[in-house]
Order: structure tokens, then C-alpha cells, then sequence
């Protein structure tokens, strides 16, 4: 610790162990039970304690009866623990019997203070940074700690119960790990039988016992937690009989109707199949088979996605855990089915009854049932462990299928369809998880007939009129995808022919979606046909598809829409039609150049004008990506691109349109001097970039982004420099070649920057000078202090005692102003 | 109670309801549907519908081609457009009471009622209800008068010809069709019309009270309440629950009906008019920015307000602000100049307004920049106006007359063919975009309003209880309530399922004054009373007895106990049961001997075989039977009726 930290201590001591005093802020003890936490990690805590007594009378002091803050007191506790997580500071303070007076029953546990759930919670982590060592147990089971965890497992507050029940397998972790490590390897390290397990962690298995067996499902819930916490963080061998011990209790709560604590029994299951266990206790999995099939498909869903989430387990579990999964599905299929007998996703599903037990009656619950079903689905789909072979075919009819219910198109015969058809009609969150599946399944082919569906139902929600934004966005997203996905044969980028008859009535919808009135819908159509443009920009079908529309011309009218949101996204589009030569603007007489050029002037004035910050940030991205693939208007004189571009950006509010700016000056910079990695520039090229650099005032913009007062700026600014350093420090070439430059006018124009002038301009500049300077500058340095957080003076401990001292002071003279 | 119904169409009922003695039509909506089988009635002399075919039948029998026109398979009639009415023959129309009207759209054929049945009723309706139907009505005249037609058919009407004409077999009831009134009629009906306030009460002949209440789709739109004093019918019409214009829905007067009888949803339940909107804004902006002219077929009033104000909205994003927008009515100025002035019918936001420097709808802003433009007719200042592309708003609707007629006649050439109002216009160039707007509830909003409300029956048309036809799977589309809707069908009778069991009386208070309440069991009391029972206008009253005559000469001043009436002494009233073990013993205590207790079906019979006397005990009667003995009678029952209370 350091020495001023060392004086400050005492008084700030003092204040809190003052009632009188107002407490300083939760952060504020939060921060400084951080730094002590730091200062003991690193050093003696007993050392610690012996050089600045004043902590130890603040913790003897919280012990006396008063009226103490509740988080002064937890505080304390918490402190206490920290301290005593060593060994020997623990003795020291069991000496003065200090450690009995806050966590046995002396201290607050009996007292007022303890109804405060803070204080409890203090307790709780205060003991939990305390039990770290054997001396800890033997405290623990002396004082009556582990009864009183116990209790807390059910306190009112979740906070307080979770970290009870996290402390309880942190103690069994401590007791176990003592006797288990301590046996050679020759005494088959690992388990122990329970009748060799230490007293402490038989006292706490015999209350996980109990709880299991309990007919109050409150309490199995709890043991079950404590086990899940149990089997995923330790990773000792004992976790292994604890298991043994405790499976058939598990197993014991399936015969039980309904199951108790079906969530909490399937967060165990899962977190004991991802631990060591099943490597020594196959007779796991025959557990899991026997919750997969108790469970109903609610409360089965997660189990089953994450079986077969894992990497090693018997292919027959898993085979039943992707039935689970698949059944509701298969359940829709078959209330959609025209005839009985059409072929499903399940074999020999029975039918109506298997959907009766299957879908919810209720709405909600059918509902949550098929969302929570397509998202595991979802996320299981792109793993490599996935089942295999994937029903690939039939889980894009189901897909189709939901979202024909959900739209009403669906025409079933059946009552049970019916009754599907009522519920879904209409509801969003279901096409919206239905959409985002059917994306997903567009990385595997279906039959031809199939995917033309897809197409189908897809087109339907894009011109519906009653699909919400959010839908019409999805829709367009999994509309994408399986463009991509379509192109014959794989790889190949040009549109196939269903796709191309597709893309017509694609781009007749989206016509009508860009004169939307809701402007979330003009922006997703928008971003389609960003995206869309950059992917097929080149096919001489999509070319000839879109410029027969009206699309192109309805993107540039949103150019000046009144939503900064589709104003950017119109900027993206117009940037990336224009690259492709697709941006069919007629040339005006203000603009008599072609379209494209016309276009960048478009963006140009939307980048100079535009009242919000993110059309001008997407033009900034337009045209740093015009220059890294050369667009006609940048390849007609680059440098006047450039310095227009950089003119406009670097006068703008917004610092992440200037960030944008330094990169597009970096773009440029390597175009001139080659890109990133070692090597100096030849040195008649290096020379050539310096004087085009300076005729596009690139150095103007980069040295006063040097001391912008956004540090993001800077850091970028700072980087390009330092590439720019890189590319000409080896050379030298052009310092040798003249007089030594005068740099003055550059470094005074710095120092006036540095201190906050701004607004004066740098003037002329010569390559040597810029060079010379450059090089003088320790842009290293800059390049570290940037790094630093910009509070990284505020976080100091000192400056924390300082703020905690300062607050009580001022308050203190408040008071003396008051009398 | 009864309800006849008059009326097949959903959202243009016509229903009577016989309750408490009154008899009250629900609406009287006239069904325009007939007039499509019309020729339009152009404004401009049409080449194009003077020169189609005549209609001849298949034996070639061409006696009808100056009646009837054919036009792309559809045979059409030629002559003035006429209206199915509702049905005049089921109840004599005569009998009506009061006629409740609960928007403009639903009370269309109110002259055919007043005028021609002999009517001598009360119509009630609010006062936007009045002026704007006013409005719509006049338009109708107008539209009809202002192109006479030369001929008039009739031929065609014939029970046996319409068998064989393709499109008119279905039509009900052709015989009773007739043309459209006259102004004169419809001032007459109006002058009948006695304007009511949202939350009034006004008493029917004592019987019954009926009270306005808002229904949220249109201005001054209401649902009514019809009650008397332990009964509630509510009529729900034609309501939304969304944030259009109008007052929003009142909802929790609904509760407690004993029949609610529902009318008047959604037409497009699959159509969510916020989707419908932002369809037609999309279609319209699509279409002017391509160069093409936009025809909005409607009603001067409702929607339009609605539309004008999201246009609004909308142009500027759009880039519609230089493309003029052109309302063509007779009543377009009255109708938008209206629309600002009833501002507590209303909704609160703008209500709000009236404190505010600016227009309550922003058409009036449209109309000042010279965006909104309105004309009479397209004759006179529009055709000096008209400038293309642009945007029309004009009627009527079924494109059969008025000024909608000439558009689509200009725009109209050549090409594809679509809905059954467009029949006649076949083959036609525009592009045809349905964007029906309809903000009356739909089936999910009318499931939560009954579970809010519960009533304990509901009655509504047929055509509610089943999915549409053409969606028979949407289960979802039709009224799911618990007991099942009772339906109804045109020119059906239906007996509501409903007894009356109690009536309310009054007491006079003087005569309250004399009562005296016992209590005989925890919050009950009684008291007798002897009254003369006063009826008068379904009010029942009782009043104090009619004093004998006054002795003369007697104290000026009475004392109180004089307003006494003077009735004989009255024996108290009993009140209780006789607990037959107990009455035994009791009897046993006081000398009598050999008593035998037996059941008998209604209660038992306690025989005194030494006195050869019976008491025969039952539920609402106790007989002593003995033999002459009187001195026996009174002792046993006065020994009786020591078990009950006496008041």
C-alpha cells in the first residue's frame, strides 16, 4: 500500500466506523473493498493488518451493539473475509475472537441488523471469501455457520438464497477437496466412499438428502441448484460419488406427478452430462432417457437440445432427444396434413392424440411451446455434432407450414388444425422464430417443390400488408439467405432461373415496401437491397431485373427521406448501386457528369448537410469502401476525391464520421506506400505520397485529430501516423536531400492545438517539414497515454479515499452552516 | 321479448325489438349492394356503356335488350339504380315507437320508414349522426336526380325472366326494390329525428330507458343501452376500439346485459386497417410517382378523415407535396367544414385542440396550402383545375353513380379484369389495388369485449357464427362465446331467451312514513302495508289509502295520529315454522294424551286420538280440524302459534 493511501486510512476509518457520519455511496465501498482485495492478493494480509491497526479496531468496532449503517456492517463483514482468506491473518484475528463476534451468533446474526438483506448478503460473501483454507472448516462447523446457510437457502431475497446456495458448494468443494488431494496416487486418488467424506460435507450431502426427499418443492428446487452449481464449477473427482450418492434420490423425483422442479431438474441433468460424470456412471444417461419421457415437451425442450448439444453421449439417448424436440413439430405437420398418412417428421407418431398430449391448449402455451422449439432447432442446426441425417425436408415443411398458420393461408381439414390455425393466426413472435429458422435452414437444400413453397410463403409475408416491420424484416433476412442459398451450382454466384422468376416479383414488392409509410419497412427494404446489390451487383440478370424497375430510382428519392435511419440506410444503398454502375440518376444540369458521378456529389451534400449524424456516418463508409474498390468517381482524380471527402469530414461534429475519415485517409495512405507490414516505401515513391498527402491536407486533418478532444480520434489518428512513420522512418532519404526544414510554423501550429486553439489553420505545408516533425513527435507515447482509460487518474485508491474523505467533509461544513 | 329481423346485412341492420310494451327499431341501414346490378349513371354521355349489347336469352329471344346490357358476361340493368329495403311485411311498421340509430352508414333508409308506413314514432340519434347523414343522403339524391335516366325498367323484374338472368337469380326480393328518395323525404325524415347526447336517458312511455353511448367508429356513432329497471339489452353497432378520430368506445356500460345483441363488425376481418393504410399510401405514392393518377372511391365523411390526416403525414416523406388532391361531392365542403366543429364527439386528443391556434383535423392545413382541393362536381372551377397526376377522392363507393362514375370512364381504358364493382367498366386499364378500411372491431377484439362485459346471452347474425364461406379453416373468424350465440337471419322472429320476474314500485313517502320494519332475521325486515296501487305510464306507485271522510267540525289542527288510516284492527301476521317434536311435547305438557305424529307427503299430521282432533302441519298452512269444539280450536292454536313470530 502506499504511503499516502497509509495516512488516509485512519481518518477514513474513523468516518465509517462513525453512525453519525453519513455512509458514503454502495460504489464508493465497493471500490474500495476492490482495492483491498488487490492490496491482499498481492501481500500478507497480516502484515497488512499489524501496519494499520486502524482496520482491525474498525472491524472490532462494527461488533459493538450500535446504530451502524446496514451496509457499513456488511462491509465490514465482507472485509473481514477478505482478510481472513489467509491463514495466518485468520488466526490472527481468531485470536482477539474477533472472526465468532461478526459470523457466530454474537455478531448480527441475532440481532436487528440481520433483517437487512445487505447485511445478510454480507455475511454470506464475507464467509465465502473467508472458507479458503482447513482452519475455515473447523470454524465453520464450530460456529454454527452451515445451520445458518441452511436457512438462508430460502430467504426471501434471491440474492441472499443464491449466494447461499453458491457458499454451500463452495464449503462442500473446501471439505472435499482436503481428502481427496491429500491421497497419493497410488491410493487411487478420487473417490471416496461417503462414509470416508469429511463430517462437514456428510452434514451438507445428508441436507441435499433431505431436500430431495422433500415433499416441498421449494426445497428441492434449492438442493437441485446447489447440485447443478455443484457439477458445473468443480471439477474435483468427488463430484463423481456425490453423484452416486445422490442419483437415486434424482432419479426418485420422476415417480413423483407432477415432477417438482421440472427446470431445475433439467439444469442438474444437463450440468452432470457436461461434468466427469458420465465417463465413470453410464447409468446417467438412463436418468436423462427416463426425464426426457416423464417431462412434458415444454419442460423437455431444453433437456433434449442440450443433449444433443454434447459432444459424446449414446446415440440411442439422442435419437430420443431430437424426437422430443422434433414432436411439436411433427404435431403441426400432421394438423396441416390433408390426408391422414403423409409422411412426417417422427415415425410412427400416433396421430391426433400424440398432438392432443403434445400442443398446449392455451394459446401462450402453444405459443412459447413452437418459439421455444424452432430456437433450439435453430441453434442446433449449424453444429457439427447436429443429428444426423437431419430431416432436412420435413423440417422445411414444417417451417412453410407454421407460417401459413400464422398467416391464415393454411387451409387444414382437421379440428386439431383448426385449433392451431386459431391460436397462431396472426401472432408475431411465431413468424418471427419461424422466419429466423427458415433462414437457418436455407445452408441445406430441399426438394425442388419444396423450396419453391418456401419462396412462396416468403413473397406472401413480404407483400402482406399485415406483416408488422419486425416480420418484414425477418422475412427479408431469410429471403436473402436462400437467394443465396439457390445459386446452382453451389458457389456459383449467378442467380438460377426459379430465382431469377423470384427476383421479379422481389423487386415489384420491394418497390411498394420503399414507399411504405412506416419507416422501419422503407429501412429493411432498403438494407435488402444493399445487400442484395452487393452480393448479385455484377449478374447480368439481376442488372437487367433491377434497372427495368423502379427500385433504383425510389433508393435515391430516399436520399432525402425524413428519417436519419432510412436516410443512412439510402446512402449505403445509393453507394453501393452507384459502384455496381446500377444507380440510374439522370445527369441534371447542376450535375452534367454521368450518374455516378452525380451520385458522389449526392453523398457529398448529404455528408456537408445532413442535420444527423448516421446518414453522414454511412457516407463516410461509402466512401472509404469507393476508394478501396476504385469507383469511376474516385479513379477520375483521386486526390480531389480525397481531399474533398477528408475536407468535409474533418470539420464534422460527429467524431465517429472523423474516425471514419482517418480511415479513409489510412485507405489511402496504403494505396500510395503499399499496405500494413514491415518495409520502408521506396524512397521516390515515399516522396511522391508525402506531396500528394500535403495536396489533399491529409496532415492538417491528422495532426489536429491528434488532440481531438474525442480520444477515439485520436488513437486512429495516432495509428496512421505511426503507419505513415513506419513506411518513411528507415529512409530518410528526403531529410538528407534539402536543408534541414522548417518546422516552427508546424510545431507551433501543435502547441496552439494542443492547448485548445482549434481554429488555427496549419497553412502550407513541405514534405520535410511534415517528415521532421514526425519524427520528433513521440507518437509511441501518445499512443500509450490514449490507451489509458480516460479516468485512469480518478480510479486511483488514493484518489477514491480522497473522494470518500471529501464527500464527509463537505457535508460536515453543511452542517456547521446549519447552526 | 322479441326481435324481428328486417335486415340480411351485417353492417346494415334493421332489427325491432318488442320489450316492456315498446316496440324499437335498431337501425335501419339500407343495403347498396343492389345497385350493383346497374348501369352507371355517367355524367358525361358515355359511348362506351350507350353502345353495349343488349341482353338476349339463349334461344335468341332478344325481348329484353332495352332493359338489360351486357357487359364481359355480366348482364346489367338499364334504368335509375334502386335499394333493397329492409323488410316491410314482417311487423307492421305502423307500431314502431322509436327508431335508435346508431351511426349515419346504419340509418340510410329511415325516409323509406317514415315516409311510407306510417311511422308516427321518435327517431333518436346524435347530432353528428343527423348532419352528416344529412350529407350522405343529399349526395345520394344528388348523385341519382342530376343524370335522369330516359327509361325506366321493369320487365326484368318479373319472377319468372329473373329465373333466367345469370346474376340476378340470387337477389332478394327484387319486387320490392325502390328508387332513391327525394330530398323532400328526406327532410321530412330528418325533421323527425330528436337529437340525444352520449350518456343521456330518455325514458320510453315509463317502460323503459334507452341511453346513447359512444361505439368509437364514427362521429357520433353509439351503441344503446336499453334497460328498465331489472332488465338491459344492449345493442352493440358498428364499433371500434381503435384510435381513429371519433370518442372512444365506451365499454364498461356494457356490463351486466342480459342480451347483447351484436351487429355491425368488421366486413375484412383478415384486413388489419393499419396495414391497410400503409398499403394504400404505399400503392398511391407508387402510382403518382410513376405518372399515374390515383382514384379513391368513398363516402364524403368517416374514413376519409382518417386517410386525409395520414396523407399528411405522409407526403412529405413521400414526395407527393406538389401532387394536388382533389375531393369531388356535392357535400365535400360541408363535410369538411363539418368534421372541425364537433369537437366533443371527438377524440381526446383532439378534443385538446380546441385550446389550441390550430384545426382539429389537419385537412383544414391541406386545404390551405392548397394541397386539399374540393369541388361540387367535376363540372364548373375543377375542369379548369384538374391537373394530372393527382389523386381523387370521390363517391359513391359502388361506382354506380356520382362523379366516381366519370374517372372511371377517363381513366378506365382497356386492360384486365377484377372485382364485381368493376364489372361494368370491363375491360378496364387501372391498375385495381383493394385496400378496404374498415375499423370496426374484428372477431379477436369482439372475444375480449364479451369476456370483459359478460352478458349473459348474445344475439347476432348468422353469418357471425360461422367462419366466411371462403375461409371455412379461420376458426378464428367468427364470435366464440360461452352460451353459444343465438343468430338470426333476414325475416326471422326471435324470442329472447329472457322472463321477466320482477317489477319496481314506488312508495309514496308519506305512506313510507307510517311503515314500521321489524326485523325477523338478520338483515331483513318487514312491514305490512295497506295501499291503493297507482299505475300510470308503466310507473307503478303506492299511495295512502283514501281517508274516510272527515267528521265534521272537528279540530282544525290534526294530530299526527289522526293520518292514521283508520282500517280495522288487523291480525298480526305470522311468520315462522312449527317444529312438529317440539309442538308435540308441548301438547303432551298441557294435558293431551295419546298423540301419534304421522308423515305425510307435504309435512305430517299430528293426530289427538283422545280428543279425535288433527293438526295437520304442512309448508304453508297449519289446520286444526276438530269437532265443534271452539274452546279445543283456540287453545291448541294459540298453543301453536306460541312457535312463531308474530308482527
Amino acid at each position: 500500500m502506499d504511503p499516502e493511501c497509509a495516512r488516509l486510512l485512519p481518518a477514513l476509518c474513523a468516518v465509517l466506523a462513525d453512525p453519525r457520519q453519513p455512509v458514503a455511496d454502495d460504489t464508493c465501498l465497493e471500490k474500495l473493498l476492490d482495492w483491498f482485495k488487490a492490496v491482499t492478493e498481492a501481500g500478507s494480509s497480516l502484515l497488512l493488518l499489524q501496519e494499520n491497526p486502524c482496520l482491525v479496531e474498525l472491524l472490532f468496532h462494527v461488533r459493538k451493539p450500535q446504530d451502524l449503517s446496514s451496509r457499513i456492517l456488511s462491509f465490514a463483514l465482507r472485509l473481514a473475509g477478505t482478510f481472513a482468506a489467509q491463514e495466518d491473518c485468520f488466526q490472527y484475528l481468531q485470536q482477539g475472537e474477533l472472526l465468532p463476534g461478526l459470523f457466530g451468533e454474537q455478531g448480527p446474526l441475532g440481532a436487528a441488523a440481520w433483517a437487512a438483506p445487505t447485511v445478510r448478503s454480507g455475511w454470506i460473501q464475507g464467509l465465502h471469501s473467508l472458507a479458503q483454507h482447513p482452519s475455515a472448516l473447523l470454524f465453520l462447523a464450530d460456529s454454527g455457520a452451515v445451520d445458518t446457510i441452511f436457512s438462508l437457502q430460502g430467504d426471501p431475497s434471491l440474492f441472499v438464497a443464491s449466494a447461499a446456495g453458491q457458499l454451500l458448494v463452495h464449503v462442500l468443494d473446501l471439505a472435499m477437496r482436503g481428502p481427496a488431494e491429500g491421497r497419493g496416487p497410488a491410493e487411487g486418488r478420487g473417490r471416496l466412499q461417503a462414509r470416508d467424506w469429511p463430517a462437514c460435507a456428510r452434514r451438507i450431502v445428508c441436507h441435499l438428502e433431505d431436500c430431495l426427499c422433500s415433499e416441498a418443492t421449494p426445497r428441492v428446487t434449492q438442493a437441485l441448484h446447489v447440485l447443478t452449481t455443484a457439477f458445473r464449477h468443480c471439477h474435483g473427482l468427488w463430484t463423481q460419488g456425490l453423484w452416486v450418492q445422490l442419483s437415486p434420490l434424482v432419479a426418485r423425483l420422476l415417480e413423483k406427478d407432477p415432477v417438482p422442479a421440472p427446470h431445475a431438474l433439467v439444469e442438474l441433468l444437463l450440468s452432470v452430462a457436461r461434468s466427469s460424470v458420465p465417463s465413470s456412471d453410464p447409468g446417467l444417461w438412463e436418468t436423462v432417457a427416463q426425464t426426457l419421457s416423464h417431462l412434458s415437451p415444454m419442460q423437455a425442450g431444453p433437456l433434449a437440445a442440450g443433449i444433443l448439444k454434447l459432444q459424446d453421449c449414446p446415440q440411442a439417448l439422442r435419437i430420443q432427444a431430437f424426437g422430443v424436440l422434433l414432436r411439436p413439430l411433427a404435431c403441426v405437420l400432421e394438423a396441416a396434413a390433408q390426408a391422414p398418412g403423409t409422411p412426417g417428421l417422427l415415425e410412427g407418431a400416433a396421430g391426433d392424440q400424440m398432438a392432443v398430449d403434445t400442443l398446449p391448449p392455451s394459446k401462450s402455451a402453444c405459443v412459447g411451446l413452437l418459439c421455444s422449439t424452432l430456437a433450439h432447432l435453430e441453434l442446433l442446426q449449424p453444429l457439427p455434432q447436429r443429428p444426423s441425417p437431419w430431416p432436412q425436408a420435413p423440417l422445411l415443411a414444417a417451417a412453410v407450414t407454421i407460417l401459413r398458420f400464422c398467416n391464415g393461408s393454411a387451409a387444414p381439414s382437421s379440428e386439431l388444425g383448426g385449433h392451431l390455425c386459431a391460436m397462431l393466426v396472426g401472432c408475431v413472435r411465431v413468424q418471427r422464430a419461424a422466419l429466423d429458422f427458415l433462414g437457418i435452414l436455407s445452408q441445406g437444400l430441399g426438394p425442388r417443390e419444396l423450396v419453391t413453397q418456401v419462396f412462396a410463403v416468403l413473397l406472401e409475408y413480404l407483400v402482406s400488408p399485415d406483416s408488422s416491420p419486425t416480420v418484414l424484416k425477418k422475412a427479408f433476412q431469410a429471403t436473402l439467405r436462400w437467394l443465396l442459398g439457390s445459386a446452382v451450382p453451389p458457389g456459383c454466384c449467378d442467380l438460377e432461373p426459379r430465382a431469377q422468376l423470384v427476383l421479379r416479383e422481389l423487386l415489384a414488392v420491394l418497390q411498394k415496401r420503399l414507399c411504405s409509410p412506416c419507416w422501419e419497412v422503407r429501412d429493411s427494404g432498403l438494407e435488402f437491397l444493399t445487400q442484395m446489390t452487393r452480393r448479385w451487383g455484377g449478374q447480368a440478370s439481376f442488372r437487367q431485373a433491377l434497372l427495368a424497375s423502379e427500385v433504383p430510382k425510389l433508393a435515391s428519392q430516399l436520399l432525402q427521406d425524413p428519417e436519419s435511419y432510412v436516410r443512412a440506410s439510402a446512402v449505403a444503398a445509393a453507394g453501393q448501386l452507384s459502384s455496381r454502375g446500377l444507380l440510374a440518376a439522370p445527369s441534371s444540369p447542376e450535375h452534367p457528369a454521368g450518374p455516378q458521378n452525380t451520385s458522389f456529389e449526392e453523398l457529398l451534400l448529404v455528408l456537408t448537410t445532413d442535420s444527423e449524424g448516421f446518414p453522414r456516418r454511412a457516407a463516410m463508409r461509402v466512401f472509404t469502401e469507393w476508394l478501396r474498390d476504385g469507383h469511376v468517381a474516385v479513379a477520375e482524380d483521386q486526390e480531389r476525391f480525397v481531399a474533398r471527402v477528408l475536407q468535409a469530414a474533418s470539420g464534422d461534429l460527429d467524431w465517429e464520421v472523423r474516425v471514419q475519415g482517418l480511415e479513409l485517409a489510412l485507405v489511402f495512405l496504403q494505396q500510395l506506400l503499399g499496405a500494413r507490414g514491415p518495409g520502408a516505401a521506396p524512397p521516390c515513391a515515399l516522396a511522391q505520397a508525402l506531396r500528394a498527402l500535403c495536396r489533399v491536407q491529409l496532415f492538417e486533418f491528422a495532426f489536429r485529430s491528434l488532440f481531438d478532444c474525442d480520444r477515439p480520434v485520436a488513437q486512429k489518428s495516432c495509428d496512421l501516423l505511426l503507419f505513415l512513420r513506419a513506411k518513411a522512418a528507415p529512409s530518410g532519404s528526403l531529410q538528407e536531400a534539402g536543408d534541414s526544414p522548417d518546422v516552427a510554423p508546424v510545431e507551433a501550429a501543435l502547441q496552439r492545438w494542443r492547448a485548445g486553439e482549434q481554429g488555427q489553420p496549419l497553412g502550407e505545408l513541405a514534405p520535410e517539414a511534415v517528415l521532421a516533425v514526425l519524427r520528433s513527435m513521440d507518437l509511441e507515447a501518445l499512443r500509450d497515454t490514449l490507451a489509458e482509460s480516460s479516468d485512469h487518474v480518478e480510479r486511483s485508491p488514493q484518489s477514491l479515499l480522497q473522494d470518500m474523505l471529501a464527500t464527509v467533509g463537505v457535508l460536515g461544513d453543511n452542517e456547521a452552516d446549519c447552526y | 321479448m322479441k326481435l324481428y329481423c328486417l335486415s340480411g346485412h351485417t353492417t346494415l341492420p334493421c332489427n325491432v325489438l318488442k320489450f316492456r310494451s315498446t316496440t324499437i327499431m335498431l337501425d335501419c341501414g339500407l343495403a347498396t349492394t343492389s345497385t350493383l346490378n346497374f348501369l352507371p349513371l355517367p355524367l358525361v354521355q358515355s359511348p362506351r356503356l350507350s353502345s353495349l349489347p343488349g341482353w338476349s336469352l339463349k334461344d335468341g329471344n332478344a325481348f329484353l335488350d332495352k332493359e338489360l346490357k351486357e357487359c364481359s358476361g355480366h348482364v346489367f340493368v338499364d334504368s335509375v339504380p334502386e335499394f333493397c329495403l329492409p323488410e316491410t311485411e314482417l311487423i307492421d311498421l305502423s307500431t314502431v315507437d322509436v327508431i335508435l340509430i346508431s351511426n349515419y352508414h346504419c340509418m340510410m333508409a329511415l325516409p323509406y320508414i317514415t315516409e311510407h308506413t306510417g311511422f308516427m314514432g321518435t327517431v333518436y340519434a346524435t347530432e353528428p349522426t343527423v348532419q352528416i347523414v344529412r350529407l350522405l343522403m343529399e349526395e345520394l339524391v344528388n348523385f341519382t336526380e342530376r343524370v335522369p335516366k330516359a327509361q325506366s325498367a321493369s320487365l326484368w323484374k318479373n319472377k319468372d325472366i329473373q329465373r333466367l338472368l345469370p346474376s340476378l337469380k340470387d337477389a332478394v326480393e327484387v319486387s320490392t326494390w325502390r328508387r332513391c328518395y327525394t330530398m323532400q323525404e328526406v327532410n321530412s325524415a330528418l325533421s323527425k329525428i330528436q337529437l340525444v347526447g352520449y350518456s343521456q336517458k330518455i325514458e320510453l312511455f315509463g317502460a323503459v330507458q334507452v341511453t346513447p353511448l359512444s361505439s368509437g367508429y364514427a362521429l357520433g356513432s353509439s351503441n344503446w343501452i336499453i334497460q328498465s329497471h331489472y332488465e338491459k339489452v344492449s345493442y352493440v353497432s358498428g364499433s371500434s376500439l381503435l384510435t381513429t378520430h371519433p370518442q372512444p368506445m365506451a365499454q364498461a356500460s356494457l356490463k351486466n346485459s342480459d342480451v347483447l345483441i351484436l351487429t355491425g363488425l368488421t366486413q375484412i376481418p383478415t384486413a388489419n386497417p393499419d396495414g391497410m393504410v400503409g398499403e394504400f399510401c404505399s400503392n398511391l405514392a407508387l402510382t403518382v410517382r410513376n405518372g399515374g393518377n390515383a382514384l379513391v372511391p368513398c363516402y364524403p365523411s368517416g374514413v376519409i378523415y382518417d386517410l386525409l390526416e395520414r396523407l399528411y403525414q405522409y407526403i412529405d416523406s413521400a414526395g407527393l407535396s406538389s401532387i394536388p388532391f382533389y375531393f369531388i361531392s356535392p357535400v365535400a365542403n360541408s363535410s369538411l367544414e363539418f368534421s372541425q366543429i364537433f369537437a366533443e364527439w371527438l377524440c381526446h386528443n383532439k378534443q385538446t385542440k380546441v385550446y389550441l391556434p390550430e384545426p382539429r383535423f389537419p385537412h383544414a392545413e391541406l386545404i390551405q396550402t392548397n394541397k386539399l382541393k374540393h369541388y361540387p362536381s367535376i363540372h364548373g372551377d375543377f375542369s379548369n383545375d384538374f391537373r394530372q397526376p393527382c389523386v381523387v377522392f370521390t363517391g359513391h363507393p359502388s361506382l354506380r353513380f356520382g362523379d366516381v362514375v366519370h374517372f372511371m370512364e377517363l381513366w378506365g381504358k382497356p386492360d384486365f379484369s377484377y372485382l364485381e364493382a368493376l364489372a361494368p367498366y370491363q375491360p378496364l386499364a387501372m391498375k385495381c389495388i383493394y385496400c378496404p378500411i374498415d375499423t370496426r372491431m374484428n372477431f379477436i377484439q369482439v372475444s375480449k369485449l364479451l369476456k370483459e362485459v359478460q352478458p349473459l346471452h348474445v344475439v347476432c347474425p348468422e353469418q357471425y357464427t360461422q367462419p366466411p364461406p371462403a375461409q371455412s379453416h379461420r376458426m378464428d373468424l367468427m364470435v366464440d362465446c360461452q352460451p353459444p350465440a343465438m343468430s338470426y337471419l333476414r325475416a326471422e322472429v326471435l324470442a329472447l331467451p329472457f322472463k321477466r320476474r320482477n317489477e319496481k314500485i314506488e312508495i309514496m313517502p308519506e305512506l313510507a312514513d307510517w311503515l314500521v320494519p321489524m326485523e325477523i332475521k338478520p338483515g331483513i325486515s318487514l312491514a305490512t302495508v295497506s295501499a291503493v296501487l297507482h299505475t300510470k305510464d308503466n310507473k307503478h306507485v303506492l299511495q295512502p289509502p283514501p281517508r274516510p271522510a272527515q267528521p265534521t267540525g272537528g279540530k282544525k289542527r290534526k294530530r299526527a295520529s289522526d293520518d292514521i288510516p283508520d282500517c280495522k284492527v288487523q291480525k298480526p301476521l305470522l311468520s315462522g315454522s312449527i317444529p312438529v317434536d317440539q309442538s308435540v311435547q308441548t301438547l303432551e305438557r298441557h294435558g293431551f294424551s295419546d298423540i301419534k305424529v304421522e308423515d305425510i307427503a307435504k309435512g305430517h299430521i299430528v293426530l289427538l286420538r283422545e280428543a279425535e282432533t288433527l293438526i295437520q302441519i304442512e309448508e304453508d298452512s297449519t289446520h286444526i280440524i276438530c269437532d265443534d269444539d271452539e274452546v279445543l280450536r283456540v287453545r291448541l292454536r294459540d298453543l301453536v302459534l306460541k312457535f312463531l313470530q308474530k308482527f
